[in-house]
Formats: C-alpha cells, structure tokens, sequence
C-alpha cells in the first residue's frame, strides 16, 4: 500500500516598500528611468560613502509588523550580509539577522472555510541589489544600480502551510494587508512582491520534518501553485524510489513547469553575518509605536465587518470591492460623495468588472476617480442619460477619467425628455411599421420590442427606454 | 623669513594682516615639497596647478572679507584615504590606484569651507593598514629626523609632511593611533578626537567603529583650531555626534592647577624602553610642579587591548575591503576567464601582503563557528575596555602615558614580524576601542636624538581637557624641529 504524504510548506516573501526614497540614501526609489539615473555615491558602493537609515522604512516595517499580530524589536539592528557579486556595489547587503524589527507574528487564512493560522517567524528589513543587464553586442554584462538600495522587507513565515491553497491564501492576505497599509503595491510580476517556497514532505502523522528545498523565480500565484505541486510529487518520487532529498536551492522554470537545483547546502556561502558599524541600533519608543499603532488604517477584515453593518449589499460583493485596496477606496469615496452604495458597487461589479478583464488590468491600477463614477451615477439617477448611454460615458471614465456632464454635454447624449418631440417620432415608427403593429395587436408582444428599438434608433439613443415603451402602448391601444 | 617654519595660525595671521599673500604660502609649501619629497615621500599626489588656483580664490575672498578664519590660506596636506572630488585617492593602495571621487570627504569640505588650500594626498600604510608607512604601494615615508627611520604609520606621510615643514599641517585618521603615533615618532602634534566628533563621510573605512579623523601639526595650538573646523555634526554620517562643535582654543590656557592625572602603572611595565620611560614620567613631573594633581593606578584590561582590536578592526575591515573588486572603479586585472577569476585575481595583485593578512583574519573571525568565539568576545573585550575607562575617568581629568613603547623603528625591522608591529600599538588602540580623544605631543628625545611622544587621554567628549594638559606642557619647552633639517641646511 502507498504512503499518504503531506506537504509543509514555509514562505520567504520579499515586499518592496513604497517610500520615495531609497533605504539608505536620498536616491528616489521610482521604477524605471535610465540606467544608473536614480544613484549617488551610497547606493553605487563608492569608498568613504556612509548609509543612513530612512525613517519612513522603519515606520511601514512597524506598520507590517502590527498588522501581521508581530512583537516589535524596539531596540534593533542592522548587520551586514557579506557575498561577491556584480549586483551588489558594496558586496555586503545590509540586512537584519540578530535583531529583525518584527518577531513571532501570525495572520488567519480561510481555504474552503476552513480557518487557520499561519505564524510569522520573523520580519526584517534589507535592501535590494541592482540589476545586470547583458549586452549581446558586447557580449558583457552592465549594472544599473538604479534598483540598489530600494528598501525590502522579508517575511518569513514558520513551515505552517500544507497545500498550495494555504500558500495562495496566504499570500492573498498578506497581500491585503501590506497594500491596505500603503506599505507596498504587492505586484508580483512587476517584482515588488516576491515569494521564495520552502518545502518538504512527510508521512501524514509523522512528527519530525522531510528535507526541505527552496524554490526561487515565482512570479505569479499560478506559478507558485504549480511549482508547489510540481516539488512535492518530484519530493515524494524520490523517496518512495528510496532516494534522498537533498537540501538545495531550486530555481522554478514556469514555461516548462520544472524546476532545476542552483546551488545545494555543500557549496552553500558563509555570509560571515555582523552588525553594520555604520548604522546606530534603531531605538523605537514606546511614544512611536503607538503613534504608528493609532495611524494604522482600516484593514480588510475589518473593513468586511463595517460594510455588512453600513451598506445593504451582498456579502459577494463585499468580498470582491475589499478584495482590493483600489477598488475599497472608490467605493468608499463615490460613497461619501453622495452615491447609493448599491449603485456604486453594480458600477465596480459589473461594469468595472468586465473593462478590467478587457484590458488585462488588476484593480490596482484602476486610474478613474470617484468623483467622476459619483457624478455619472447621478446622472443616471436625474434621468438626464439612460443606461446604454452611461454605460458609453463610463468606457470613457475608465479609460480617460472624463468629467460625464461635460462629455454628455459636448457629444449631445442627453436624454430627449420632450414628450412631444418623443411622440412625434414614435407615431412616425408605428406608421412606417405597419407590420409590426400587427404583430402585436394580435398578440404577438414581442413585436413591441421591435419597434422600441427602431424608436431609440431614431433618436441616436438619447431617449429613456421606459419613457418609449408607455408612449408605444399608448399609442397602440388607441 | 621662512615662512614653512611657521605653524598653521601664525602663517594664518601673517596672511590675514596682508604680509603674505595666499600665493606666496602656497608657493613656499610647493617649492618646499619639491625640494624634499625625493628624500622622505610624503605625497602620494601633489596639485600644484589646483592649488595655486585654490590660493588665487582664496586671496580674493580674504580681500572681500569673506574669509576670516585662522586657517584662511594656509596650505594643508590630506591623508590618501580621504576623498576629494576629481583628485587621485589611493589608500596608498594599487587597487585604488586609478580611482578618481567624484565627491569630497566631510571634514575637507569643512577645511576648504575655512579656507584651506589643499596642496595634495599624503602617503600612508595601505588602507592604514601598518603602523610604519612601509606597507604602501608608493613605498614608504622616511622619517624626517632619520631617513634610515620609519615615520610611523599609518599616517606616516601626513606627520612626516609637518615634521619636514612640507606643509603646516595635514589631516589624518586614526583607527588604532595612526595619527598618534606617527605624530610622536616625527615629534609633531596630532589629536584623534572622540570617536563621533569628526564625520567619517568621504574617509575610506578601515575599521568604521574605530576611524577618527584628527589634525597633525606642529603645536597644541594648531590642532585645538583644526580640531574647531573639522569637528561639526554631519546628517551623512549616522555615527556622527549630534552636538554642536566646541570651542577647544578656549582650553588653550597654561593652567593645570587641581586638574587631576592619572598615570597607568601598566603602561610602564614590560617592554617599553626606558628613554620613552623617562621622558613620559618626566612631563607628568612638570605637570605636577605646575600644580596638577599627578597620580599613578592600575587601569586594567591592558593585555587584552590588542587581541580585542585585531580582531575588530580586521573584521570591520574584511567587510569594508570587499567593494574593491575591479567591477566598478580602480584597479582590475588584465585577463581572467570569468567573473569568480576577474575577482579572484583583481584582488590577489590589488592588494598588499598587510592588507590580505588583514581580510583573511577578519573573514576568519566573522565565519560560522568562529564568530562567538572571536568577533562576539571581542566586542565584550571591548565593553570592558571602556568600563576600565569610565572608572579610571571617575577619578582623573585626563591619562597621561606613552604613545609607543619605543621611538621609531628602522625601516625594515617590522616588515619581518608584523606581531611586533603589532604590539607597538599597546597603548594606543585601547583609546579606539574606548572611543576616547586622545593627544599625542613630543615631550624629549631617546639616546640617538629621536622624538619621544607622550599622549593625554580624556573622557568621551572631553578634548578641552587634554588640549589644557598639552597645552600647559607644551608651554614648558620649546618646539624642536628636526635636526636632520637644520644640519642638511634645510
């Protein structure tokens, strides 16, 4: 009979944070920009250059750190992690290994209702390395070190989840949280967020733990599930062919769905870890941290509860508009312009909704504001559009965040509201459609849909459809 | 008038009262460098063109009245380890013998903010790496009262400079008494401030928790009103203290009476020679007939000062030294296979024999299974180091003692055995680990007519006191330039 094995999974999740300049120096932390622009002589390692640490750094890690249940370190430290390689100007980064500003935290996961938590060993803060560019001409490799000395923190979690579903969800909340927070935008395709995968495997009921590998390159959910199913049937293979896991670091090729080892635990570097002469030991005073403490925003979880009481709108919907910090925010702010909940999440759900998955967009970088979805829904709410035609404003919100009175205005879609007008061109429709009217009048009542059509035809759409349909009646059951 | 016989203010008064004009000074240092670097090579880059240009500047905003200082004009040399924007900076180092900053170390910008005229880099050990000037890729310092002599190191040029009146005075840093002793062993003056006074920004690392930039020059005086310039709070320097500058030329009073000194019995034990000996106990004695309250007492810990600072400072700098890897600046190996290679043999011809021992004690101290051992004793060492300090300073003003158990070594004679090197350092590295100011002045000369250096040691923070104790000896003789010069007609 085959063993059942479990999976235990630990994660090592780099975050950048959003600060406008970089960890140790004045260089803006911007993405993008020419290479080697955004640098000075700390963040290109250059002789005599001293860091000095960004406060905003220390007050988002806080922040992290709160909203993931952590123990603040209030007297912590820097240490610098020595290694050779191009990337790294100074060939030590420093990070945080005896003092990390964050300890023994823990968040809640929900997988097909089932609740759990995951622990959070440890959070600290480091900064990033530049990037190698290859140059085929030259065949020679080039640093921009516009990347270096971006601030990172890394979240490292206990080895307390045991399915691909339990890292997602994991991920997803801490997701959340940091973006709720402001601290990051969590794109992990654009690298901002990064997730390395600690796994092993056991026998179910065992006590003590397999041999774990690390998986790097994740840069997708969908990758990292793939890549979780992927290590744990290539680990559970191996030992019941009786070969031996080996500790090893294992870089994750998606378009093939394989991964292969980079480096295993025989060659692995001594980092020669110490503290950082350079900085001072951070002192956080109980005055700071409850400051930080009282300036923490409404999370997700709370923000859910809130709705349920407030808004009367399905809890559905409720999970989708917190699902993401952008879409909260839009619906909160359309809100308090004097929207109609209901109306505005049917606008975020439905509407918003489809143009996003035309465009390939995450929420996250909707561009349109509140104020012009508020004043649309109000023009909707006057009868001054009808609904085919504000669907047409809202594309251009979306896309173009126009004001909708003043497009309504200058592209004439205002809704025709004079009957006269309106029965003219209805009574001109039944004259030319004799058959239609037949149709109906004998019974057929589809065909009065017909006709309304060929009304708001007539009238370039500009016409309320409900308005259209009692004249049509009207004038038909004379 | 000889105006290279001048100290740094008289020169600076003579050109503030328009008897000498900033050009001219700049001239004598020139022609004087020219002169003399062939016999003690003290420079490692001399700016003539920049310099003059400097002084014509300088000349007009002291006609302007916008310049006023005591240092206004007058010429100044920098240790090599210390950047300045567009001149060669070398550590004395071939891996850094190319490299060009593109921006100026703190403290010289605050000199040059005085308006100092920067004649040029002085020579050094290695990434002051030695405690001779000899470890240099330029070769090494003569020491001006002796060719045959080291000048002490690891700011052998910058003391040799003064002492050889090649320029008035000369910034150096001090790690583990780098600005101490070489000063004692060319008879001249230098201060290695609290650790935190003088911001470290621009200074190459060497061991960052114990590098202090200081002056070197040829009075009490002289240092006191450097010391006044260099020494401001800098926001580049996270280590730098926050406090607004003192005014140590107010210390400048010849009056010791009721100030109590202590003189650690410990430093005059085993090994050191009896000329140091004598001529250190015999400037406490006129202290004391000056009315200070002069007592011996055991400080403690003293043995263990050396092991605990190599281990430190070799770390630190094993750390620090890693960004010189022929990637982005200085010296990279001609052909090599791949980027491990390009590393590995950049770094093997970059650096000197000093240098490596150095990176590989440091990287063997900081290595998994060694670090509590070594690094983690080593910085209890030196908690307890300070400790015996703050007692000691419970109950002194200031510690008088020795800077080096001898006076300075032949050329040569240490290369062979760096722990003897090495142990030349007893009784000024505990200073470093300590984080205290520390004076160094001559105060007699050894049977073959060398200087002998005495150093004054003060609480953190606490310069003025040591500045009034050499101050109020330094009025009891007078300053004695080298022999050598004087025979030599120069």
């Amino acid at each position: 009979m085959s063993k059942t094995f479990e999976t235990v999974i630990g994660l090592e999740v780099h975050v950048e944070l959003a600060t406008k300049t970089k960890i140790f120096c004045g260089c803006s932390t911007e993405f993008g920009g020419a290479p080697n622009t955004h640098t000075c002589p700390v963040c290109t390692g250059m002789p005599g250059s001293l860091p000095v640490l960004n406060k905003g750094v220390v007050e988002k890690a806080i922040a992290v750190g709160l909203a993931t249940n952590c123990t603040i370190t209030q007297n912590c430290k820097f240490d610098r992690k020595n290694y050779f390689y191009p990337d790294n100007p100074q060939n030590y980064q420093i990070s945080q290994l005896y003092y990390p500003i964050c300890r023994d935290g823990k968040i809640e996961i929900e997988v097909d209702g089932n609740k759990k938590f995951v622990r959070i060993h440890e959070i600290h803060m480091e900064e990033d390395a530049g990037k190698l560019v290859h140059d085929p001409f030259t065949d020679s490799s080039l640093v921009d070190f516009n990347r270096s000395g971006v601030p990172l923190i890394e979240i490292v979690s206990e080895p307390d989840m045991r399915s691909a579903e339990e890292v997602i969800a994991y991920l997803e909340k801490l997701r959340l949280i940091i973006q709720y927070l402001g601290a990051s935008d969590c794109k992990l395709n654009e690298g901002s967020m990064r997730a390395d995968v600690n796994l092993s495997v056991r026998e179910v009921g065992s006590e003590t733990f397999g041999t774990r590998t690390e998986m790097k390159n994740l840069n997708s959910f969908k990758a990292i599930a793939r890549a979780i199913e992927n290590e744990k049937e290539r680990q559970i293979d191996l030992i019941e062919s009786g070969e031996k896991v080996i500790q090893e670091t294992r870089r994750w090729d998606d378009t093939k769905e394989y991964s292969y080892p980079m480096r295993s635990k025989e060659d692995a570097q001594d980092y020669r870890y110490f503290p950082d002469p350079d900085l001072v030991p951070i002192i956080i005073s109980d005055e700071w941290l409850e400051q930080i403490r009282a300036n923490q925003p409404e999370l997700r979880d709370e923000k859910r509860i809130r709705y349920k009481e407030e808004y009367d709108i399905p809890d559905y919907d409720i999970d989708i508009l917190t699902n993401s910090k952008k879409l909260a925010d839009i619906f909160e702010e359309a809100i308090s312009l004097g929207a109609a909940p209901k109306k505005v999440s049917n606008w975020l759900m439905v509407e918003t909704m489809r143009l996003m998955k035309e465009h390939e967009m995450d929420p996250e970088d909707l561009k349109f504001s509140a104020k012009n979805l508020a004043k649309l829904i109000e023009l909707v709410e006057s009868k001054a559009i009808n609904g085919t035609v504000a669907k047409e404003v809202f594309e251009k919100i979306f896309t173009d965040d126009i004001e909708p009175a003043e497009y309504v205005e200058a592209n004439g879609l205002k809704t025709v509201n004079d009957e006269g007008a309106l029965t003219k061109t209805i009574q001109e429709i039944v004259d030319a459609n004799p058959k239609s009217v037949e149709d109906y009048k004998s019974g057929k009542e589809k065909a009065i849909g017909f006709l309304v059509g060929q009304t708001m035809k007539a009238m370039k759409g500009k016409a309320d459809p409900g308005e259209v349909n009692r004249i049509l009646k009207e004038i038909l059951s004379k | 008038m000889d105006l290279m016989s001048l100290t740094a203010v008289e020169l600076g008064k003579k050109i503030k009262q328009g008897e000498v004009t900033v050009i001219d000074a700049t001239k004598a240092c020139l022609e004087r460098i020219k002169k003399l670097e062939g016999d003690y090579n003290c420079f490692v880059t001399v700016d003539e063109e920049g310099a003059l240009k400097q002084a014509e500047e300088i000349q007009k905003k002291i006609d302007n009245g916008e310049l006023a200082g005591p240092l206004a004009g007058v010429p100044v040399a920098i240790k090599d380890n210390m950047c300045i924007e567009g001149m060669l900076t070398t550590c004395s180092s071939h891996i850094l013998d190319n490299f060009i900053p593109t921006y100026t170390a703190e403290a010289v910008l605050k000199l040059k903010e005085a308006g100092a005229v920067i004649i040029g880099k002085t020579n050094m050990d290695e990434f002051a790496m030695g405690s001779t000037t000899e470890t240099s890729y330029f070769g090494a310092t003569k020491n001006p009262w002796d060719v045959n002599k080291v000048p002490g190191g690891s700011s052998g040029g910058s003391a040799a400079a003064v002492a050889a009146e090649e320029v008035p005075y000369a910034l150096g840093s001090d790690t583990g008494g780098s600005i101490r002793q070489p000063a004692a062993f060319c008879g001249v003056t230098g201060i290695k401030p609290t650790y935190g006074r003088v911001s470290r920004y621009g200074l190459i690392a060497y061991g960052s928790s114990l590098d202090q930039i200081g002056p070197i020059a040829k009075d009490v005086t002289d240092c006191a009103t450097i010391l006044e310039v260099i020494c401001q709070h800098d926001d580049k320097d996270s280590t730098s203290y926050c406090e607004a500058a003192d005014d140590f030329t107010s210390a400048l009073v010849d009056d010791v009476k009721g100030m109590k000194i202590g003189i650690p019995r410990d430093y005059f034990a085993e090994g050191i020679d009896e000329d140091v000996k004598n001529n250190v106990l015999a400037a406490a004695k006129k202290l004391e007939e000056k009315g200070a309250v002069v007592e011996e007492f055991d400080l403690g810990m003293v043995e263990y000062a050396i092991p605990a600072y190599y281990i430190i400072a070799s770390a630190e700098a094993s750390s620090n030294l890693e960004r010189f890897d022929g990637v982005k600046y200085g010296y990279r190996t001609a052909e090599y296979r791949d980027l491990h290679n390009m590393y590995k043999k950049t770094r093997s011809e970059g650096f000197g024999a000093e240098v490596k021992r150095r990176i590989m004690l440091g990287s063997f101290v900081l290595s998994s299974g060694y670090y509590d051992a070594y690094y983690v004793k080593a910085l209890q060492t030196k908690a307890l180091i300070k400790k015996a300090f703050d007692e000691a300073f419970a109950k002194y003003d200031v510690i008088l003692g020795p800077v080096a158990p001898t006076t300075a070594l032949t050329i040569g004679e240490s290369l062979q055995d760096p722990i003897k090197m090495y142990l030349g350092d007893i009784y000024t590295v505990s200073v470093n680990l300590a984080g205290l100011p520390g004076i160094s002045l001559p105060c007699g000369y050894d049977k073959d007519g060398m200087p002998v250096g005495m150093q004054l040691l003060g609480q953190t923070f606490d310069e003025k006191s040591i500045i009034k104790a050499a101050y109020a000896f330094e009025c009891t003789r007078e300053y004695k330039r080298p022999d050598a010069l004087t025979e030599r007609g120069l």
